[in-house]
């Protein structure tokens, strides 16, 4: 059979108007690709003639050597060698083998587990998921549980009702299959709801683009944005390093703008105009701003009239504003109030054609942390459509996002409702762990405020504290011979001496001269007061060994 | 007056450059037919769950246990779920602290890597190392991560084959390489000839180009053929000799549906070869939970292996994996039920075989019933699916056609599938989406309708396609007169 069908499409081929095998002499013709779906960087070129439309053709001539081996470091793409991403860096692999340690030999050390507070990954800390969350999922996965009389004395009505209803909204219910690629309709209608309900503005389903967790978007904007080096992107200092990261892997520039610790990590606008000139001084194009609220490392909630101020300024500069909006759930200050940048740029009128405006939103964070579904959304708005093309291409080459973290983005984005029955069980654990983390802040600021040379802003939202350490002189020497930056040299002390893993706020980055780390406020409550003493008697010994 | 923010032009070229075909017009057309209310058989994408295919139970029921942790307490429980779904879930969640809500590992769950190992390790039989695998979101987030780390600038070059799978040159074009192609002969069943190879490599040397990897898909999409030990070997030879690393997309590795050439891993041939060759090649295999007979697509979950990537270069594949945190843990356990399913005296070990031998002997069915219903059209021809999920026909498209095209405006084959759509509902991919010789003309389908819909849907398809080509052929014996 397989022979035949050759042999008769060998007949044809020789028959036909076909252009030839490929042959020694004549790549051009043979090699040319019937459509434009190949592609290269050759849109600097005048167009060619069809015959020499060939990809090779394009570029301009190289050196080249019989490179080998293939892919040694030296050979690896510069831009990947020169992204960081420090929450994931020395320090984690250290304590993951500190951990190793420990089980194969416990009690082998002056603690008896590895406290990761390197990251703000909730549940991997005890912090157990929503109950209906979870209810609605499983039932998700496993639909014929559907069928079964038992199900409805081991699940809430609501979840099944739900379940039912988001099963409806999969075309052929069919909860396997890939997805739209921006997400599937109906979550993304669901999300659109939310997000009306929460900005009193209106939402559409199509600005949404369900992602694998926000991180996934944030690069998609960087890749859109970024062209060169010559493009930059201004980022907060402290930051989360995801910024810089993806900024370094997309090759575009980092331009820093300084929040101000002394006003609890204040974003001035007079900071913002000032690094935009300098670096456009130095030829620098601005693409975008980033915006973290509340923030990360630095936990501070921007006041309304502080992000009018930033909208005024991104719409007079012509940036678009990434809103990384991920804690918008973790609000811990009584007198602060989470308000997206969506609904503050409707407040002033600007409506779609004033403002580009991305806003990130996860799974990951809130009261849920459900960081292992990789579930997220960004909303594009104030793009034209030829843009919106290119968002969604990009979308498409992955396919789509996973089928778990779109449902939990929608169940997030409406959870139950007074009246449900799951809704009071929802209330207590959302309260329970949002109180909580709340005192966690608190008990842990007030710790670190009594250290010794250690001054820490209040965590007004999001999940992390980002204390200053006054080093001493001694220690930033001792730092100097270990050839480490004299935070991570701290942190790495910590670690090693308590089990605590931090993040050193180089990661980060800071005013130079000046030491932090990042510290979650996730571990249980009921390990914070062990956690507080081990500090202490770390950072008291660590002072009696290099104080000046 | 203030800047635009973000005008098309300026927006980075490469993103513009790239191009998806399997997500493209055709698809954008179908899905506001669909809309309008007709009926639509989506046969774009390799996505059987969407065409109706069921997903297999055991898996399902570990994760849903594994997603609701508190059922697993419920004396009610085994009323629900089996005793060895219960046992397996169990097991899962002691791999995780934080059961699916956590970040795991940025590569992945070890105590999943370490099962995906033992499975390579029976396949190949040589053991492989859990750290060296990393788990992904689906594959092509795998195959992305590599290129991304291989490719530094226009100067680096990527061997395609062609037609391929249009993540390769979208990727490559979005990470600013080159694409180099080589093309697949159609009249040897889409097998793969060195001597071209070679070619398209010194070709691409005198443009300048510095060849760096080279893709090969086995079983092959969309041209279904699977490689034979020596071809393999060959290719193994020619990147070693040519300094390639060797990037092995196997996803069909379980989609073979004939019995002369089942698949054989890259991996195995080369560690069978021996010798120096073995431990200096550079290869990165592929696999995904989105194919085979699991077709979990929306659960996105995939690894890849290294086998002697230098431990410096496995570290900053590391790192970009760290800057996504993590792969999604519901797509790491269903990694880990393909990779470790039930076993011979295992509860549902019965049923778990049922499904899944049902899944692959019906699409051994629909791959014969496919290329049969193609070869009895006009003016196509279709070599036999051997495995993967597509059937790839050339369409001989008649001068008039060609003609009709240019002046809509169209390439010739997505003129001819528009028109295919509008006809009979039929969603397929224009091969120039996926690269062709000039002048030829394919389409891809899957072969993932439902085995019991696909003679109306070939019969829909024969008679389209005959009123086409009567309606574009020189009508013979008319005569103006």
């Amino acid at each position: 059979m397989r022979k035949f069908v050759g042999e008769r499409a060998k007949r044809l081929i020789t028959k036909n108007t076909i252009a030839p095998l490929v042959t020694l002499s004549n790549c051009q013709t043979t090699s040319t690709l019937s459509s434009s779906n190949y592609c290269c960087n050759r849109s600097h070129l005048p167009r060619l003639p069809s015959s020499l439309n060939f990809p090779l053709r394009c570029y301009s001539v190289m050196a080249s050597k019989g490179a080998s081996p293939p892919i040694t470091v030296e050979s690896l793409n510069p831009q990947v060698l020169k992204c960081e991403y420090a929450v994931r860096g020395e320090i984690v692999s250290i304590a993951q083998k500190l951990q190793q340690d420990l089980q194969k030999n416990p009690g082998s050390k002056s603690f008896d587990e590895i406290l990761f507070c390197n990251i703000g990954n909730p549940q991997a800390l005890g912090q157990k998921p929503i109950t209906f969350f979870r209810e609605v999922l499983a039932l998700c996965d496993h639909p014929s549980l559907l069928d079964k009389r038992e199900t409805n004395s081991l699940f809430s009505s609501d979840s099944i009702a739900r379940a039912l209803k988001i099963l409806d909204q999969m075309p052929g219910r069919a909860t396997g299959a890939y997805s739209h690629s921006q997400g599937i309709a109906g979550l993304r209608d669901t999300i659109a709801a939310g997000i009306e309900a929460r900005d009193g503005y209106p939402s559409d389903a199509n600005d949404i683009f369900l992602t694998d967790g926000a991180s996934p978007g944030v690069h998609m904007m960087m890749q859109l944005l970024i062209r060169s080096e010559n493009d930059g992107i201004l980022c907060p200092i402290p930051q989360y390093p995801l910024y810089s990261a993806s900024i370094a892997l997309h090759g575009g520039t980092l331009v820093r703008y300084y929040l101000d610790e002394a006003t609890g990590w204040g974003l001035e606008i007079s900071e913002l105009k000032k690094q935009l000139e300098a670096s456009r001084q130095k030829g620098t194009t601005v693409r975008a701003l980033v915006v973290i609220n509340p923030g990360n490392p630095t936990g501070q909630v921007l006041a309304e009239e502080n992000q009018r101020q930033i909208v005024e300024f991104c719409k007079k500069e012509g940036l678009v504003l990434l809103a990384d909006e991920v804690y918008q759930e973790n609000i811990y200050a009584p007198d602060k109030k989470f308000n997206s940048f969506k609904k503050v740029c409707r407040s002033m009128g600007f409506g779609e054609k004033d403002i580009p405006l991305v806003s990130f939103q996860s799974v990951s964070k809130g009261y849920h942390g459900e960081c292992g579904k990789r579930g997220g959304y960004m909303e594009v708005t104030g793009f034209n459509t030829e843009i919106r093309e290119q968002f969604y291409k990009l979308a498409s080459v992955n396919l789509c996002s996973n089928i778990s973290g779109q449902i939990l983005a929608s169940l997030v984005m409406c959870p139950p409702k007074v009246g449900d029955e799951s809704y009071d069980a929802y209330f207590s654990e959302r309260d329970g762990i949002l109180k909580s983390l709340a005192r966690r802040a608190k008990t842990l600021e007030d710790a670190f405020n009594r250290l010794e040379g250690v001054t820490c802003n209040k965590a007004e939202g999001a999940m992390y504290l980002f204390p200053r350490i006054q080093l001493p002189k001694k220690a930033i020497k001792a730092a100097e011979e270990a050839n480490r930056a004299p935070d991570a040299f701290y942190a790495i002390r910590l670690l090693n001496s308590t089990g605590v893993v931090v993040v050193p706020g180089t990661g980060f980055g800071q005013v130079p001269g000046t030491w932090h780390f990042r510290c979650t406020i996730l571990p249980q409550e009921d390990k914070i007061p062990a956690i507080v003493s081990r500090l202490t008697d770390f950072h008291k010994k660590f002072m009696n060994e290099f104080r000046d | 007056m203030p800047r635009k923010a973000l005008d098309y032009d300026q927006i980075n070229e490469n993103v513009k450059k790239a191009q998806y075909a399997v997500r493209g017009e055709l698809y954008l057309r179908a899905s506001e037919l669909q809309k309008e209310g007709k009926k639509i058989i989506f046969t774009n994408v390799g996505n059987p769950h969407a065409l109706g295919q069921k997903p297999l139970t055991f898996p399902r029921q570990v994760v849903a246990l594994c997603q609701a942790p508190f059922l697993l307490d419920d004396p009610n429980v085994g009323l629900l779920f089996p005793a060895d779904a219960i046992a397996k879930a169990k097991l899962y969640l002691s791999y995780t602290a934080g059961g699916l809500g956590a970040y795991s590992d940025s590569r992945g769950l070890p105590g999943i890597r370490k099962e995906v190992a033992e499975f390579i390790g029976r396949r190949d039989g040589y053991p492989s190392d859990p750290e060296l695998i990393y788990l992904t979101d689906g594959a092509s987030k795998g195959v992305m991560q590599i290129l991304q780390t291989v490719i530094r600038g226009p100067g680096d070059g990527i061997l395609v084959p062609v037609p391929q799978y249009p993540l390769y040159s979208a990727a490559i074009s979005l990470y600013g390489g080159s694409l180099v192609p080589y093309f697949l002969e159609e009249t040897a069943n889409w097998g793969l000839d060195i001597h071209n190879l070679r070619q398209s490599v010194a070709d691409a040397r005198s443009k300048g180009i510095s060849v760096r990897a080279m893709v090969i898909i086995n079983p092959g999409n969309p041209t279904g053929q699977c490689l034979s030990v020596d071809n393999l070997q060959q290719i193994l030879r020619f990147c070693h000799q040519e300094s390639l690393v060797l990037l092995g997309d196997e996803v069909y590795q379980q989609n073979v549906y004939q019995d002369e050439r089942p698949f054989i891993s890259s991996r195995k041939v080369l560690l069978d070869m021996g010798g120096p060759i073995s431990k200096e090649l550079e290869l990165i295999s592929f696999h995904t939970v989105s194919k085979g007979f699991l077709g979990e697509c929306g659960q996105r979950g995939g690894y890849f292996e290294m086998t002697n990537i230098p431990p410096q270069t496995v570290d900053e594949i590391y790192k970009v994996a760290s800057i996504s945190l993590s792969p999604n843990v519901p797509g790491q356990i269903f990694m880990g039920t393909m990779v470790s399913p039930p076993q011979p005296g295992d509860i549902s070990y019965e049923q778990f075989l049922r499904e899944s031998k049902g899944i692959l002997e019906s699409l051994r069915k629909r791959a014969h019933m496919m290329t049969n219903g193609f070869n009895s059209c006009k003016n196509v021809v279709c070599n036999f699916t051997e495995g993967a999920m597509y059937s790839f026909p050339q369409i001989k498209l008649p001068p008039k056609a060609i003609e009709a095209a240019k002046s809509a405006g169209k390439v010739p084959d997505v003129f001819y599938c528009l028109k295919l759509l509008e006809a009979t509902g039929i969603s397929t991919v224009p091969g120039s989406g996926f690269g062709q010789k000039e002048g030829v003309f394919h389409l891809r389908t899957t072969i993932l309708p439902a085995e019991e819909d696909m003679p109306a849907i070939m019969e829909s398809f024969k008679k389209f396609n005959d009123g086409f080509m009567e309606q574009y052929e020189e009508q013979r014996g008319y005569s103006r007169m």
